[in-house]
């Protein structure tokens, strides 16, 4: 690979292009923090998950018929007919469920680090878009099929537009391009989620990337790097982002793969949250099914659009739902940035949040029943809560000395001894003899022990939350 | 004029003036991208009336008919169902179809042109679905106090069996009634007026 010939051809490539400047700039001399955690995964396992989307896309788009006379049987033809075409659609409807979850994971760690505060407002803005870019090609991609659900899922979300006022019926009309949804709006959707929304979304990753990579990583600690410099004028706290991270990264895509697999190859459907059931029946325009719910993705959003008993403000309230994200980081202005330092004001809000997004995506899979509506407005007035009493609700919060420098995630090692003394703690060594004569001797559980671990667990517990 | 001879306020003024044209061009280049996107003359065009025969439409029977892409209900209600819709008033968002879309022969006490033959539109004016017909009286999911008509199952909308709804649903217009006449006794055409 060292002959003279290798090198004058690599020359003549740097002569005209910079690939060292940006493999340095974005990999190997990129530092980053050096104590990311478990939540600093699902940056680049979304990148994985939307290479999966495009390359088994594009395969689909090979054998699949965008008709509505012709879509739902050619989608069996795939499932049936074509060579691992089950795989490879199988490896399209998992990965968009994949992406959701890798993103809301994702856009949680930013919640408890504080990845969207200064500087990095771009960074979180651009990734917002990036959400609202996926939401788009997921709607659009569900109309394919062209099933039951596929039909009256975009029956229902194209009329959301035409709540709007004066322009609305028109808007919703220009949408599906026919008074139903119909061959016209298959047609187009097709080109849309193919074509015109990937390009946007490619271009959305691209400047995510590089407005993360103009201000660095947040980490765990939410301390800058770059404000503690060594002599070198490297972070002392950062390390280069390849080799360290891409190996890193590399184990999270093994466990990712693994998980990713196991629903892959043995429940593909997930029991009609990944795929719904009635979507294996072709579109009916004179009937809708006697339970529509959108996947589980949108069902958070579904339940608050379902919880205002008015047309208009329904709708204003599920597209509110998403736009307070985008204002998160002027909501909270709270200078520390990470969970770790904040005052327990905003872990106990944090929580409530956790719970009425996992409430909401929950009742919006349900059938709207009167008790499902008042909890679900209980639950969106919760959600909404965290977010608008954010500059109120943090002024009494008390905060932990932030560290200068980043703490370190100790090890298993380190923690052997202590979780050894826990076990010891709630549990007390018996000596029975059985029957035969035999002497066991047996852990059986230490009833003070347990008593006391549980008053210091909730003594810690109290502590965090103040 | 400045030291370098350049008069800066005479290209600022080239520049904004073919920043304006390039702004209209473009407007006018928008038209075609974006009205290609309306319903075609083809989608325009479709949309005949249709004639369906009623004489084997039992009481208390709801047949659907594709009328313009759309499901079209034609029921048949019985006496007791008729009987319903008097004492329901006073729970309805718009029980005089005021604010609601039917043809003027149609907005009266049965939201009909004969009060037995109902015909509506079936899709919730809500965001579309096509709600379920529930003609039984008092079932569990719907409460003891419903008195048969039409449920949406997507937001929960309930309408009674003239297509009214209920206040304090997501709906916010009693369900479209579409022009239609009868040509005999038993023969109705959907679409038509005259």
């Amino acid at each position: 690979m060292n002959s003279p010939r290798f090198n004058n051809f690599v020359n003549w490539i740097l002569a005209r292009f910079p690939l060292t400047k940006v493999w340095n700039e974005h990999l190997a001399e990129y530092y980053a923090p050096k104590n990311f955690n478990f939540w600093y995964f699902f940056g680049s396992l979304a990148l994985l998950v939307l290479v999966n989307q495009f390359a088994t896309g594009i395969m689909l788009t090979i054998n699949y018929k965008p008709d509505s006379a012709l879509a739902f049987d050619s989608v069996e033809y795939i499932m049936r007919d074509v060579d691992w075409g089950w795989l490879i659609r199988y490896m399209h409807s998992t990965g968009a469920s994949a992406f959701f979850i890798v993103v809301y994971l994702h856009m949680f760690r930013g919640l408890l680090y504080g990845s969207f505060k200064k500087p990095r407002e771009l960074v979180w803005i651009f990734g917002m878009l990036i959400y609202v870019c996926l939401m788009a090609e997921a709607f659009m991609g569900y109309l394919l099929p062209w099933g039951q659900m596929s039909y009256w899922g975009a029956q229902v979300i194209i009329s959301l537009f035409s709540a709007i006022p004066i322009v609305g019926e028109d808007l919703s009309l220009w949408i599906r391009g026919d008074y139903v949804v119909a061959d016209a709006t298959l047609n187009r959707f097709f080109a849309f989620h193919v074509a015109a929304i990937p390009l946007v979304l490619v271009l959305l990753v691209f400047l995510h990337i590089v407005a993360l990579h103009q201000v660095g990583s947040n980490n765990p600690d939410g301390i800058e790097i770059k404000e503690n410099k060594g002599p070198d004028g490297i972070p002392v706290d950062g390390i280069p982002f390849h080799p360290y991270y891409t190996v890193k990264d590399i184990v999270g895509i093994c466990v990712f793969v693994f998980f990713f697999s196991v629903v892959l190859f043995y429940m593909p459907e997930l029991e009609g949250y990944f795929l719904e059931h009635a979507n294996f029946i072709p579109a009916d325009p004179l009937q809708t099914p006697e339970h529509i719910a959108p996947l589980w993705y949108f069902t958070p959003f579904y339940a608050i659009l379902r919880a205002v008993p008015d047309k208009f403000a329904g709708v204003l309230a599920m597209g509110g739902a998403i736009f307070v994200l985008f204002l998160l980081p002027w909501l909270d202005t709270v200078k520390v940035k990470s969970i770790r330092y904040r005052g327990g004001i905003y872990k106990k809000a944090l929580f409530l949040f956790v719970i009425s997004f996992f409430g909401l995506g929950y009742l919006g899979m349900q059938a709207p029943t009167p008790s499902a509506t008042i909890a679900a407005r209980f639950l969106t007035v919760v959600y909404f809560s965290f977010f608008l009493l954010m500059p109120i609700y943090t002024r009494w919060e008390k905060f932990k000395t932030v560290p200068k420098r980043l703490t370190s995630n100790s090890s298993i090692g380190d923690q052997l001894p202590l979780i050894k003394q826990a076990v010891s703690d709630i549990t007390q060594d018996t000596v029975v003899t059985t029957k035969s004569g035999k002497t066991l001797h047996l852990k059986t559980p230490n009833p003070s022990g347990l008593r006391s671990a549980s008053v210091d667990l909730a003594k810690k517990m109290k502590d965090s939350l103040d | 004029m400045n030291n370098s001879g350049v008069d800066k306020t005479r290209r600022q003024f080239l520049t904004n003036a073919l920043t304006v044209v390039g702004a209209v061009g473009t407007g006018f280049v928008a038209v075609p991208f974006l009205s290609q996107m309306q319903p075609s003359v083809k989608a325009k065009a479709t949309g005949a009336p249709v004639q369906v025969n009623l004489s084997k439409l039992e009481p208390g029977q709801l047949i659907r008919v594709e009328w313009r892409g759309k499901p079209v209900w034609i029921l048949n209600r019985t006496e007791a169902a008729l009987s319903t819709l008097a004492p329901l008033e006073s729970e309805l968002s718009d029980p005089n179809s005021a604010e609601s879309l039917q043809p003027v022969a149609a907005q009266n006490s049965t939201r009909s042109l004969k009060p037995e033959i109902f015909v509506a539109i079936g899709l919730c004016t809500h965001l579309g679905c096509s709600p379920t017909y529930r003609p039984e009286i008092a079932p569990t999911d719907l409460g003891k106090d419903w008195q048969g008509g039409f449920f949406c199952p997507c937001h929960g909308s309930k309408f009674d069996i003239a297509g009214r709804v209920y206040s304090g649903m997501p709906a916010p217009t009693n369900l479209e009634i579409p022009p239609y006449r009868y040509i005999d006794d038993n023969n109705i055409v959907i679409g038509d007026n005259a």
